[in-house]
């Protein structure tokens, strides 16, 4: 007892001449940090810790007297239901397919733009601009302005070829989504992997000219194994977003023709169907799957992060 | 010679790419000036006389919703998002990267796991705490929302471009007696401005882009310009002038955000790792 009061006195003594405890400098430290830190576990963590309690229930917002626990049968039911396994495999196959074609197309335009021509400032404008367009204003560009069968401009465009005037949305009801993506998260993919083909050892690249290799050496030697942390880099921060998904996919498919990814069916499942306990069991399943990609982009950044702390 | 050639030919290359991909933004543009029975024909009319209907269609002048108190709310809850996020995020910056604390990596980390908590993951929940707490449709629980969502970048963001602060200059002024505040308002915003700037920018534009918690929170009082422009999703050809001047208004604000802060926004979009 004497203990636990002496200690603070002792440290309020201290504090009189000028020599705070270094208990009490640790938390003037800390300070600073805890309304940020307070903030997001009580918005974020929260909310996911519900859910998962939620996802214990049988619980149907239309029936809310029938609401018991039944364990892990919404989780059973998530995973045998076929529709919602299918749209596990959209949320990949969305997923991968957009990250890769954006990456490539990306990595294409950078070594376009990194070049000196005429027009530069102007080209680089033009190629971010369909990243500054609201999402659901660039899904409803390409839903009805691109994608219409009767007037939409790919069509026209192959009206004066003489091509064929498909229905373009309910034939290829994924790629349809999956190119819009493409088109809005290029220039993304560009402007990081441009910014680091700006920071590569010009005198490296010089003296290595100077030795008789090829651009394509360069490239394939130099080049790449450089701009391989901003190929992860990209590809993870564009995971993050595009595995999140929703305006796409609830603006030119509602999630009809087989293109429901996780987000989109979380949605569904409470806000149309009003299933609560499902509709929170799926989207813990969003998050396991999340957390494997998670894990491997936070070594990534982390990897990245290590090499500019020592470089500092 | 062929250096030359081939020079200019890359150039020609990067110059048609430029114009394929801002293509389907200038067709938008020409569409939103024609009238409606000028957009929607086959083959495509470039020639159309031009008219300013589609705007005042979607303004509301012609008949039709207003779009202005979506695009109130929108401003109201990204701005208003912005700056709290800026009073947590700048603190919580200085904490990271001027006098770190202990295990300052790790709670930097922490930070960018929330980002990779998907949205879906916490809505329901939110939803019914909104609903029991009579709260639904109210553009500051949007506010509280955006702001958990771009807390984390923007910590990210402001702890690398806090990190270029001379340390010296901090301590030379917590000598004189300044406190947190005053170092923070005085000494450091002034050096950090642009990458402050930057911050707030990428803030409001994905505030202003967001659409899964306005469109399942919001109804009628506190509709976003989004949720506005989901109205338009299974509008027919009768109104392509129409969605072409709403998606073009609604995005204005982000494509001068986004053109105005071009070299800091890759900075940032990736977490600072790239500079």
């Amino acid at each position: 007892m004497t203990a636990t009061t002496t200690a603070p006195l002792a440290a309020t003594d201290e504090r009189t001449v000028g020599q705070p405890s270094a208990r009490l400098r640790a938390w003037a430290t800390r300070a600073p940090l805890l309304p940020a830190l307070a903030f997001m576990i009580v918005v974020t963590q929260l909310p996911f810790v519900a859910t998962l309690v939620i996802s214990f229930f049988d619980w149907n917002a239309l029936y809310p007297k029938a609401r018991r626990f039944t364990g892990l049968d919404n989780y059973r039911q998530v995973l045998t239901d076929a529709d919602l396994r299918h749209s596990v495999w959209t949320t990949v196959l969305l997923t991968a397919g957009v990250v890769l074609a954006s990456l490539v197309l990306g990595l294409a335009l950078a070594l376009l733009l990194d070049r000196r021509f005429r027009g530069r400032g102007i080209v680089r404008t033009l190629l971010i601009a369909p990243f500054l367009v609201v999402p659901v204003a660039a899904a409803l560009l390409w839903k009805h302005v691109l994608y219409n069968p009767e007037y939409g401009l790919l069509n026209g465009l192959l009206h004066y070829v003489g091509g064929p005037q498909p229905d373009w949305v309910s034939r290829t009801p994924l790629l349809a989504v999956e190119a819009s993506l493409v088109w809005q998260w290029t220039p993304f993919m560009m402007l990081i992997l441009l910014a680091g083909l700006q920071s590569r050892d010009q005198q490296q690249i010089e003296a290595a000219r100077v030795d008789g290799a090829s651009d394509w050496q360069i490239f394939r030697h130099l080049t790449l194994p450089h701009l391989r942390r901003y190929l992860e880099l990209g590809a993870l921060l564009g995971s993050i977003y595009i595995v999140q998904n929703f305006d796409a996919v609830f603006t030119i498919t509602s999630g009809g023709l087989g293109t429901a990814n996780l987000p989109y069916t979380v949605y569904q499942s409470f806000y149309q169907a009003h299933e609560n306990g499902l509709a929170s069991a799926a989207g813990v399943l969003v998050v396991i799957g999340s957390i494997v990609i998670a894990t491997f982009a936070l070594r990534v950044v982390s990897s990245l992060f290590r090499e500019e702390v020592s470089r500092a | 010679m062929t250096a030359v050639l081939r020079r200019g030919g890359l150039g020609l290359v990067a110059w048609l790419a430029g114009i394929v991909f801002f293509l389907p933004i200038a067709w938008m543009a020409l569409t939103s000036f024609h009238s409606e029975a000028d957009a929607a024909t086959n083959p495509p009319s470039f020639t159309a006389s031009l008219t300013l209907d589609g705007y005042r269609e979607f303004f509301g002048t012609g008949g039709g919703a207003s779009p202005w108190p979506a695009l109130v709310n929108s401003a109201v809850a990204s701005v208003a998002s912005t700056l709290l996020v800026l009073v947590l995020a700048l603190p919580a910056a200085y904490a990271l990267s001027i006098r770190p604390v202990k295990k300052w990596t790790d709670v930097l980390f922490f930070f960018l796991s929330t980002k990779m908590l998907p949205a879906v993951a916490g809505l329901l929940p939110i939803y019914l705490f909104a609903r029991n707490a009579g709260m639904l449709d109210n553009v500051w629980l949007l506010v509280v929302l955006y702001t958990s969502m771009n807390l984390p970048i923007a910590v990210w963001m402001m702890q690398s471009f806090l990190a270029e602060v001379p340390v010296a200059v901090i301590e030379a002024a917590r000598v004189d007696g300044a406190r947190l505040p005053t170092v923070l308002t005085r000494v450091v915003a002034p050096i950090a401005l642009p990458g402050i700037a930057a911050t707030a920018l990428i803030c409001f534009i994905f505030s202003w882009n967001e659409l899964l918690f306005a469109r399942v929170l919001t109804g009628v009082v506190a509709e976003t310009a989004p949720v506005f422009l989901t109205g338009f999703i299974t509008s027919q050809g009768l109104f392509l002038a129409k969605v072409c001047a709403a998606s073009l208004v609604i995005s204005l604000p982000v494509l001068a955000a986004g053109f105005a802060a071009q070299d800091k926004l890759v900075q940032g979009l990736s977490l600072g790792a790239v500079k």
